[in-house]
C-alpha cells in the first residue's frame, strides 16, 4: 500500500539502525509520548534492534489510560439513567472504574454501543429519537476534531438527543508536567505524528527551548521511527536541543488550520484530570456556550445520579507507568495477576497501554 | 486512539467522500480536510480523513533514506 510498503524497507531500517548504533556512544533515555508509537514500536520489533544504550521509555499517550477513575464512574453512571444510550470506542468497555465497567454496567442491561466514529453516535441519536445518546469524547487532539465536527453536525440538524462527554485530552500540558516534574530522567522526546498532524509540529517547539531536550516529531512505520530516534540519538551525541520534523508528509508546521478551527469553535481549553498526573490546569476540553446544550454532565444531576469517591484498582501501578517512572513488567501484578484477558488497570486494558503491549510482545527482558 | 490509516480519495461529495484502502472502500467525512481532491492520499482517523498526506515531502524523506548508505560511509558507520 501506498506510504505504507515504502516506509517498511528493510534495508533501509538497517541503514538507519547502522546510525543510531553509530552514534549511541553513551546511554541515551528518550520518551515516545504515544501509545500508538509504543504498539508500532514492539509490533515491528524495533526495541530489539536497538543497541543497549538506547532506552525507550513509554509516556502518557494512551487516551484511555489516562482516563481517570472518577471520569469512568461519570461514564458508567450515565449509562444507567433510563433512556440513555452510551455510544463509546471500543477500548473503553473494559476498562475498570471504581465499581465494574462499562462492559459489566453492560451485562447488568444498561444500553452501551460500540462505535467506530463519532458519526456513528449520530446514526444512533438519528434512528433512536426516544433515547438520549450520550457519546463518550475520549481522545487527543487527533480525534477531538472529529467529534467536534459531529457536533455542528449535529447542531445544523437540530439534533436534540445527542450528549457529549468530553473527556479529550491535550497532549503539550501533559508533556509538560513530565518533563517540569523531573521524576524520569530524560535526553530526548518523540513526539506523536497524528496529534501533530492536527496540532502542526511547531507546538513542541517548548521541549526544546524550555527543557533543552532535542524533540522529533515522527510517524508509526517503521522507517518513520527509526529515522525519529536517528535524529533524537544524533541530536543527543552533538549536543544539540532542536525540534525536527521526521514525518514531514503528514504533519505541516502549523498542523491543519480546518481541523483546529473546527475543535477551537466547538471547545475550550480547560482543566482535566489525568491518571498519574492528576488534575492539569488547561489540559481538557470543554464544550464552548455556544454548544453547550449537547454537555451529557448535566444529566448526572438532572437525574440525581452521584458517582461515590473514586477507587483506583487496588495494587495498580498504572499511574506511575504512564509518567514512564516504572516500566510495564516492575509492576508486581504484572503477568502475574494481571493480564489483557483479567487486566487489573486501564494500561493493561487497552490496544494501546503500555502494559498491554509489554504483555503481548514479551517485553519481560 | 491515534492510529491513523493513509487511504485514496476516490470520490467527493460535500463534506462527505469515499476512500479506498488496502482495496477496501468506505465512506469518511471530510470536514477537516477542504483541500482534499480525487486522487489525493488521506490519513484516516475515526471515519474522518484529517489531513492531507504530502507526496513531495513523502519522496524527499525516501530520497534521504537511499541516501543514508552513502552517509554511512562518510561517517565511517556503513559496517
Amino acid at each position: 500500500m501506498k506510504y505504507v510498503d515504502e516506509f517498511r524497507d528493510p534495508a533501509r531500517a538497517e541503514a538507519l539502525l547502522r546510525r543510531i548504533r553509530a552514534h549511541a556512544t553513551r546511554p541515551v533515555r528518550l520518551m515516545e509520548f504515544c501509545g500508538t508509537h509504543t504498539h508500532a514500536i514492539f509490533r515491528h520489533g524495533l526495541r530489539q534492534l536497538l543497541p543497549p544504550q538506547v532506552t525507550m521509555l513509554s509516556g502518557p499517550g494512551c487516551p484511555v489510560c489516562v482516563t481517570s477513575a472518577a471520569d469512568l464512574d461519570r461514564a458508567i453512571a450515565l449509562s444507567r439513567i433510563p433512556g440513555v444510550t452510551i455510544a463509546t470506542f471500543g477500548d473503553m468497555m473494559r476498562v475498570p472504574g471504581s465499581q465494574g465497567s462499562l462492559q459489566e454496567a453492560k451485562a447488568a442491561g444498561a444500553d452501551v454501543r460500540v462505535v467506530y466514529s463519532s458519526l456513528d453516535a449520530l446514526d444512533l441519536a438519528r434512528k433512536q429519537p426516544d433515547r438520549t445518546v450520550v457519546l463518550l469524547g475520549v481522545g487527543f487532539e487527533t480525534t477531538a476534531p472529529t467529534v467536534a465536527a459531529a457536533i455542528v453536525q449535529a447542531a445544523a440538524e437540530g439534533l436534540g438527543n445527542l450528549r457529549l462527554l468530553s473527556l479529550h485530552k491535550l497532549t503539550p500540558p501533559a508533556t509538560h508536567a513530565i518533563l517540569r516534574s523531573g521524576e524520569v530522567a530524560l535526553d530526548g522526546i518523540l513526539a506523536p505524528g497524528h496529534v501533530s498532524a492536527i496540532i502542526g509540529a511547531q507546538a513542541w517547539q517548548f521541549v526544546a527551548r524550555d527543557y533543552a531536550l532535542p524533540c522529533t516529531v515522527t510517524g508509526f512505520e517503521p522507517l518513520d521511527i527509526l529515522a525519529g530516534i536517528a535524529d533524537l540519538v544524533e541530536q543527543h551525541e552533538a549536543g544539540r536541543a532542536e525540534l525536527h520534523n521526521a514525518y514531514p508528509r503528514g504533519v505541516r508546521p502549523q498542523g491543519n488550520p480546518a481541523a483546529l478551527e473546527l475543535m477551537g469553535r466547538v471547545f475550550a481549553p480547560a482543566p482535566a484530570s489525568w491518571r498519574g498526573l492528576g488534575t492539569l490546569p488547561g489540559s481538557g476540553l470543554a464544550l464552548r456556550e455556544e454548544y453547550r446544550a449537547f454537555d451529557a454532565a448535566p444529566l448526572l444531576a438532572a437525574h440525581g445520579v452521584g458517582t461515590a469517591e473514586a477507587r483506583e484498582p487496588a495494587g495498580c501501578r498504572c499511574g506511575d507507568v504512564l509518567r514512564g517512572a516504572l516500566a510495564p513488567n516492575r509492576c508486581p501484578l504484572f503477568r502475574r495477576v494481571c493480564t489483557p484477558e483479567r487486566p487489573v488497570g486501564p494500561c493493561m486494558v487497552s490496544s494501546e497501554g503500555s502494559c498491554a503491549a509489554y504483555y503481548r510482545y514479551g517485553g519481560d527482558a | 486512539m491515534c492510529l491513523a490509516v493513509p487511504a485514496l480519495v476516490v470520490s467527493i461529495d460535500g463534506n462527505e467522500g469515499e476512500v479506498e484502502m488496502a482495496g477496501v472502500r468506505r465512506r469518511v467525512g471530510l470536514q477537516l480536510v477542504p483541500e482534499a481532491r480525487v486522487g489525493d492520499y488521506v490519513l484516516v482517523h475515526t471515519g474522518f480523513a484529517i489531513n492531507v498526506l504530502d507526496p513531495s515531502e513523502a519522496a524527499e524523506s525516501l530520497k534521504l533514506f537511499r541516501e543514508l548508505d552513502e552517509l554511512n560511509a562518510q561517517d565511517g558507520t556503513s559496517s
